[in-house]
């Protein structure tokens, strides 16, 4: 049994240190701009950086975006699957796989053959191009949205609410709106939060779009900056863990779901 | 009133018979198929298609031939190399990290630790995750630095580099190993304790549990597992990137170059480069989906 034991320490261990000593360099990494002193002087040229108040904002607004859209497609979706139309289950849980297939590059490359010019040129103006990206934010949170939902919904009775609501005199808004999205907070703020982590740092649908979005900030910054990139790295990384974090803690006493991957 | 306690019955049952009702019903699911013809079906196969035709738009092959011009499969290989080797290596990684985890005999805190960090790490990835790595393991970074004051080891005299392959693939491990753990841990807590028992009953010692019993049961999701991480990163694009600045002509790489500004000088040609990538994917995803089949017979 020691044996054993003291194996599994070393992996557990070096796992660990994986982990952490890339985190550990960056954060020292990042309190070095000043020679000879730590400070906090690459976060303070950061925050002071218009571009970063302007793209944060930017992204941050287009999370928001993405979730409340992506949430009104996705909840009536899988809540009228699970009631009337289990038929069509096969056939939306293959679309909410897709992303799978289609990296989020060739995704953004259909994208600009069929939106960028006549008859639906969107990435013309600001306004429609924002949209074909929220749209784009919307198709590769899918896999991860829309499983969140579907495991949320599986573990209510959608059919005793739904029938006890309309027993009541409630029309199909109210059930929606009033019954199923508030049983389903805890799956609707987890999938929220991971669509949170993966928008605000978004890089290739923005980048391709020409959006002036956080994650072209970021690359722009890296490239005539040394300092302030790591001072983005740890803000960035405290975001993630902030969001799987409350995923985690919202998921706690649910049944055990879990996260797979994010966008790289 | 009356009305309304009469409704509510009719609106949940009644549609199952009629054709009608079946019709209508789809009408609930109207606006997501709509959006996924919209944004994913009608773009991808957009793609598709333009892959089979010339600039002019007539039926060619041409564009699935030049693909195999030596410049391009150089780049497919260089990703199915780094992406094969980052599964490989993270599957490894990630399966003896899960099994010391769960089987190790250690506290319970550490699993549970493990778990939410991989959780993080798993998600943490593209230009921040590339910015780390310089930060650490970069010319001036802290790691390199420490190594060299600490022990005198140079490691850029030594041959490496963070900024070609081994580098790219010792940063996307970062997030592939984690992401093996998070899929290998109910495999492993699927193991019934009765199995091990059963097989110590019979005589067998524990390399003999591990080649006939544990193995082949794990088998499917090891590999399945290894698959969706091969996946994982050989669509990856922002991450080598931000890292190496589109240096390493990674398939992605070469098909941001060609959005950007048609650096092949053939439209078409680029939707070909798309087209390889979305077959390579399928190809994984459907061997994934057949070993998740095989998996789900014993991990009830």
């Amino acid at each position: 049994m020691r044996k054993i034991n003291f194996w599994a320490w070393f992996w557990v261990i070096l796992g660990g240190l994986y982990f952490f000593l890339p985190l550990y360099g960056t954060l020292d990494f990042s309190l070095r701009e000043q020679r000879g002193v730590l400070s906090l002087l690459a976060y303070q040229n950061v925050l002071n950086d218009p571009r970063f108040r302007d793209s944060f904002t930017y992204s941050a607004l287009m999370a928001v975006a993405t979730i409340v859209v992506g949430m009104l497609l996705i909840v009536p979706t899988a809540y009228w699957v699970h009631l009337r139309l289990p038929q069509a289950r096969p056939i939306v849980e293959f679309i909410t796989l897709m992303p799978f297939v289609v990296p989020a590059v060739v995704l953004v490359f259909g994208f600009i053959r069929i939106y960028s010019g006549p008859p639906l040129a969107l990435t013309d103006t600001a306004a429609t191009a924002n949209m074909l990206l929220m749209f784009g934010y919307i198709v590769i949170s899918l896999p991860y949205t829309y499983r969140s939902v579907d495991t949320g919904l599986r573990a209510i009775d959608v059919r005793t609410l739904t029938e006890a609501a309309q027993s009541l005199g409630a029309g199909w808004f109210t059930i929606l709106f009033r019954i199923i999205f508030p049983n389903l907070r805890v799956a609707l703020l987890s999938g929220a939060f991971l669509t949170f982590a993966i928008v605000i740092g978004e890089f290739t649908l923005s980048n391709l779009l020409a959006r002036p979005a956080f994650g072209p900030y970021m690359v722009l910054l890296g490239q005539d900056r040394a300092y302030e990139p790591a001072a983005l790295s740890i803000m960035s990384f405290a975001l993630t863990w902030a969001a799987i974090g409350l995923i985690q803690l919202l998921g706690r006493g649910a049944p055990e779901q879990r996260q797979l991957g994010g966008v790289h | 009133m009356a009305e309304a306690t009469q409704l509510p019955p009719r609106a949940t049952t009644s549609s199952r018979g009629s054709y009608f009702g079946g019709l209508l019903a789809w009408l609930g699911v109207l606006p997501f198929f709509l959006f996924a013809i919209l944004f994913l079906v009608w773009p991808s196969s957009s793609l598709i298609v333009g892959s089979f035709q010339d600039t002019a738009g007539n039926w060619t092959l041409k564009n699935i031939a030049d693909l195999f011009t030596p410049s391009i499969v150089n780049s497919y290989v260089l990703s199915i190399q780094i992406s094969a080797v980052t599964a490989i290596g993270g599957a490894l990684f990630g399966f003896l990290l899960a099994y010391a985890a769960i089987l190790g005999g250690l506290p319970r805190w550490v699993r549970t630790a493990l778990m939410t960090l991989c959780g993080v790490a798993s998600n943490f990835a593209g230009v921040p995750l590339a910015f780390a790595f310089i930060a650490t393991l970069g010319r001036t970074g802290f790691l390199t630095a420490f190594l060299v004051d600490v022990f005198g080891i140079n490691v850029y005299q030594m041959g490496f580099n963070l900024y070609n392959f081994w580098g790219l693939a010792l940063t996307y491990m970062y997030f592939q190993f984690p992401l093996m753990v998070l899929i290998m841990a109910p495999a492993l807590d699927g193991l019934k304790r009765e199995w091990r028992e059963a097989s110590e009953n019979m005589g067998a010692n524990a390399w003999q549990y591990w080649r006939y019993v544990a193995l082949p049961i794990l088998l499917p999701s090891l590999l399945g597992a290894t698959i969706l991480l091969f996946g994982n990163a050989f669509g990856a694009y922002a991450t080598a990137y931000a890292l190496t600045g589109g240096f390493l002509t990674l398939i992605t790489i070469v098909i941001g170059q060609q959005i950007a500004g048609n650096v092949l000088y053939n439209p078409n040609l680029g939707y070909a480069l798309a087209l390889g990538m979305i077959v390579i994917m399928v190809i994984s995803i459907a061997l994934y989906t057949w070993l998740q089949g095989r998996t789900a017979r014993w991990l009830r």
